[in-house]
């Protein structure tokens, strides 16, 4: 039930973004998320941006992943 | 799918993997892992991380479906209002299979009910707003994820100034339950998977009381199997450690203080009670009910129903299930005389209970 999809708003109109992912567009309010902007990232639950998605700490995950790969599947730092 | 994709890299999830059977190569204990979300259960099982993970790994699945742990009773008082005179009832699509005593809402729809399936409690809200002579029945079911839309519908509906606008409220908070599952000395939880999107409401600071009071470590991952399997080995490794800390794999999302601003919404319209859980019993302060200047919202107090007295269904296991102390191929009506086609406990009829998740990815 707690399912959220990561979508990138296109446009903020009134309290409202229209979402966009992978050619879906979805409106959202962004009610709980007021300093949203144009091109941020958001997760949609129920029809509301519940939060924003930060990238870099997406990048810093990822690098963390391919750490733990380049290890070998050791131990890492 | 950006920030989906690449969380789904089977490379990644080898290397995670290897790493995870090194780390625990040389011990010869269990540890058990329990997740509390009904999305990493369907994770676990659609991407057969059980399988992947070396023997001295258990993952077992806790109270994390909240259709699964609404009381029968709720099913019942929906069933009554669907059978209301000039009402709708509006619901988001998983209520509608779930048994109640002795209907449920897909069967009153089919025999002329007015029920509708919503993606979001604002679309419940446009239909009250279409409809001004019907009154409109929303079945508020949900964690802390969930909770904070309904708020804001409310805040919403009253700002429309909608009069014909309720919500039958059952929602419950997370962090509590898994206090309680922490302390039963039956069920030895070596750590939690913490659930992703209700910590991005609550933050992941809020499981530092288990953490910190009663030793287990506490991990928030998201939904993909790569973060999963990165949660997974952090707890490994805190259990080997001896360590009970709380760490959040899922920082792209999930801060420390989680979203204000959606606590700030539950806080209003929103304070906490006692709540039923399904399978575990009475819980203090793990629920939410309208605060007083919310009650006219209340459909309990609104719109008063009579209700048929709650019978569960005998033989279904769902209780034990639900608090992991049980997996749902220990349940004699499993497979049997209950299936996704006809449920009858709730774990079977939520596509994210643990049965309904076991009878579709499960080994035969």
């Amino acid at each position: 039930m707690c399912l959220a999809v990561p979508m990138k708003i296109a446009e903020i109109a009134e309290g409202t973004a229209i979402c966009e992912v992978d050619g879906v567009r979805r409106e959202a309010s962004l009610m709980m998320l007021e300093d949203a902007v144009v091109g941020d990232y958001v997760l949609i639950h129920a029809g509301f941006a519940i939060e924003k998605l930060d990238p870099l700490e997406a990048e810093k995950t990822l690098a963390i992943f391919r750490e733990v790969l380049e290890a070998g599947g050791g131990v890492e730092a | 799918m950006k920030y989906s994709t690449e969380y789904r890299d089977p490379e990644l999830a080898k290397g995670l993997i290897a790493a995870i059977a090194k780390d625990v190569a040389d011990y010869a204990g269990q540890i058990t892992l329990m997740e509390v979300c009904g999305t990493h259960t369907m994770s676990i099982y659609q991407h057969g991380i059980r399988n992947l993970l070396p023997a001295q790994v258990r993952l077992i699945s806790g109270p994390g479906c909240p259709v699964c742990v609404t009381p029968i009773g709720y099913v019942d008082q929906a069933v009554a209002y669907a059978r209301r005179e000039q009402t709708i009832v509006a619901t988001f699509g998983d209520m509608v299979r779930v048994p109640g005593s002795s209907s449920n809402l897909q069967r009153e729809k089919a025999e002329g009910a007015d029920v509708r399936i919503v993606y979001s409690p604002l679309d419940a809200l446009a239909i009250a707003e279409k409809n001004p002579d019907q009154s409109v029945v929303f079945l508020g079911v949900g964690f802390e994820t969930t909770a904070p839309t309904i708020g804001g519908s409310l805040l919403e509906a009253e700002k429309r100034g909608l009069k014909n606008f309720f919500v039958l409220c059952a929602h419950k908070t997370m962090p509590t339950p898994m206090i309680a599952l922490a302390s039963d000395p039956e069920l030895k939880v070596d750590g939690y998977i913490c659930p992703a999107h209700v910590s991005a409401v609550i933050g992941s600071d809020a499981y530092r009381p288990i953490a910190e009071g009663f030793g287990v470590p506490c991990v928030v991952t998201g939904f993909e199997p790569v973060d999963m399997l990165r949660g997974i080995q952090l707890l490994v490794r805190q259990v080997l450690a001896g360590a009970a800390r709380v760490e959040c794999e899922y920082s792209r999302i999930v801060k420390p203080a989680g979203n204000r601003t959606a606590q700030a919404i539950l806080f209003k319209v929103f304070e906490p009670c006692d709540a039923d859980w399904r399978g575990i019993g009475p819980i203090p302060n793990s629920g939410l009910q309208l605060r007083e200047a919310y009650r006219k919202f209340d459909a309990l107090t609104a719109l008063p129903v009579e209700v048929e007295e709650p019978r569960e269904h005998k033989g279904c296991c769902c209780g034990e299930i639900l608090k992991g102390k049980l997996g749902a191929k220990d349940c004699p009506l499993f497979r049997k005389s209950c299936t996704p086609e006809h449920p009858i406990g709730a774990c079977m009829v939520s596509s994210e209970g643990s049965c309904a998740a076991e009878y579709k990815y499960g080994d035969c």
